[in-house]
């Protein structure tokens, strides 16, 4: 354990020296907070008319159970708002690649590696302090923007609006599925970063597993889908299965020799 | 200490090392010299249990490659051909954290210790990318050696090391072979190995010969004494020749150099036959080749023979 905390440390002081990293840490979970934040502002100020106004049929039909209970204006911006929750579900998986797929390519680039692969730590403890140092910054950031996001929230709109998010199914998603998006994403990344010998290909080819969120994002933003309890379920059993998988191919694939003699 | 019984590794159809079958004893300096590509990181890879034999054997105090190699790590030291650091990190964190990794009981202590004995402790809190080659080199020393390894795995100590930084890692060598560790050291710098090895092995995949610097050179050129004469030495070659215990004699100029087993034995015969023949000495001395001259003649050899 004394060893894998100490990797996480090496990992952190080193990764937060980096703008990019601490770019997509710091800020992008602020941004990701603000936007939804400043349109209700922008909804409360525009009054009801306006909000009657982008109250749209085919919305409100979409829409369906999602509205039970509301008032037609409470209802658009609760949709809207939707949108942009599950953005905040994109945000687990973004930063564990930033982090994580830099960990082993990283080692590689400046010959840190060999020495670290000479000292008695195991694979698991090798792969697992990665993948700490990976999830730890995006748990921690998707569930302090999301905070601030509800804490804006039940200042700036109705109880009945606040309940809509402070609701059993966004924080499921939140508080369960983001870990395991994160898991996710960091498996992939520390995978990728230990069969490649550049951080740029590293970064580049973890991003791919962003791909099915941004799907879900424009599939529920042009009315495909809509999110609820069941896809949020569904996806976390899933994204549990895909993480148990990983993680089995993580520290299949991590191979010490190969990585040392033929990744130059 | 360090044990192998024909050793070797292949990556795919290219043959790194060839059973390699070496016996290196506790305390020892061990070169291990031979040309780029010839197998020789491969081999302190394998030693140290960070890539694993095609096959045949190795044991490092006692343990087992292959079989035990988390105890392996534990009781060595690799200075790795790059120094590979941390770079964002000061020289002080990145040792605390291969101590921790090592399981260092007094991290901090021990940090200390080698920053200090290293020279670099006024810089521990820059970060290590502000250093010179030189002193990350020596940062890289003082990570092999934190957890006081027994047995120390050096691969080019000294490479691209100005005079003046070779000059304090060779004496700091010196104090861990006074210590009583038992050295690994792969390096091209033949001067090195000549001055700080107790044995030399020269290797090109496969082991070539083995021995002591000197033993190597009789091997080579045998022991050969030059006598300086005033006047020209062609005169008493006949003399020289005729004489049971010379084995070659040539003349250059007033050098008159031959060719004995025994020195040590026979010097005192070969003068008082010149004095007696009336050649006047002015000092004798024993021709000594570098282990260089040593070196090369054998690696030469090699390629002739595979030829």
């Amino acid at each position: 354990m004394d060893k894998i905390k100490t990797i996480v440390a090496k990992e952190w002081a080193e990764v937060f020296k980096n703008k990019l990293v601490l770019f997509s840490v710091l800020f992008l979970p602020l941004i990701l907070a603000m936007i939804p934040l400043v349109m209700l502002v922008v909804f409360r100020q525009a009054g009801s008319s306006a909000a009657t106004e982008l109250n749209d049929p085919e919305i409100m039909a979409m829409a369906g159970a999602l509205c039970a209970g509301l008032t037609a204006a409470d209802c658009t911006i609760v949709y809207t708002l939707n949108l942009f929750v599950l953005m905040f579900m994109i945000l687990p998986v973004a930063i564990p690649v930033t982090i994580a797929a830099y960990s082993i390519v990283g080692e590689k680039t400046t010959r840190s590696l060999e020495p670290l692969l000479a000292t008695p730590i195991t694979t698991t403890e090798l792969l697992a302090s990665k993948i700490i140092a990976a999830i730890v910054p995006a748990v921690l950031a998707t569930w302090v923007s999301f905070g601030i996001f509800l804490i804006g929230v039940r200042l700036l709109a109705s109880p009945a609006i606040f309940a809509e998010f402070f609701a059993a199914q966004w924080l499921l998603a939140i508080l369960v599925v983001a870990p395991l998006l994160t898991l996710l994403s960091a498996c992939v990344a520390v995978i990728v970063s230990s069969r490649v010998s550049d951080p740029r290909v590293a970064e580049q080819l973890s991003s791919v597993v962003i791909l099915p969120l941004i799907l879900l994002v424009i599939g529920q933003s042009v009315g495909l889908i809509l999110i609820n309890r069941q896809i949020i379920l569904l996806m976390g059993v899933v994204v549990l299965v895909l993480d148990a998988v990983l993680l089995w191919l993580a520290v299949r694939l991590f191979q010490r020799e190969t990585i040392l003699t033929r990744w130059k | 200490m360090i044990q192998t019984d024909n050793l070797t590794k292949s990556f795919g159809d290219h043959l790194a090392v060839d059973r390699l079958t070496l016996d290196i004893h506790a305390g020892e300096v061990f070169g291990f010299l031979g040309p780029n590509g010839a197998g020789k990181t491969t081999t302190i890879r394998m030693l140290s249990s960070l890539i694993a034999p095609t096959a045949g054997r190795a044991t490092v105090m006692g343990y087992e490659v292959g079989r035990d190699d988390q105890q392996i790590r534990r009781h060595v030291g690799i200075l790795t051909e790059t120094p590979g650091m941390y770079e964002r990190l000061s020289a002080r964190r990145n040792l605390t954290i291969f101590a921790r990794l090592y399981e260092v009981a007094e991290v901090d202590r021990q940090v200390e210790k080698y920053l200090r004995l290293l020279d670099l402790w006024e810089r521990r809190d820059d970060p290590v990318g502000e250093f010179s080659k030189g002193m990350r080199q020596k940062l890289a020393i003082a990570r092999a050696l934190l957890h006081e390894p027994p047995v120390l795995f050096l691969d080019e100590p000294t490479a691209a090391l100005d005079p003046e930084a070779s000059r304090l890692v060779h004496d700091f060598i010196g104090e861990l072979r006074s210590e009583g560790r038992t050295i690994f050291l792969c390096t091209h710098n033949l001067d090195e190995a000549d001055r700080l090895c107790d044995r030399v092995a020269v290797f090109k995949t496969h082991l070539r010969v083995v021995d002591t610097p000197g033993r190597l050179r009789r091997q080579v050129y045998g022991r050969q004494v030059v006598f300086h004469l005033a006047g020209p030495a062609e005169t008493y070659l006949g003399l020289a020749r005729a004489l049971p215990f010379v084995g070659a004699a040539e003349a250059d100029g007033g050098k008159l150099i031959l060719t004995l087993d025994d020195p040590e034995a026979h010097d005192p015969d070969i003068i008082r036959a010149l004095v007696a023949a009336g050649a006047d000495i002015q000092f004798v001395g024993e021709l000594r080749y570098s282990l260089e001259d040593v070196y090369l003649q054998l690696v030469k050899d090699d390629t002739a023979a595979a030829a």
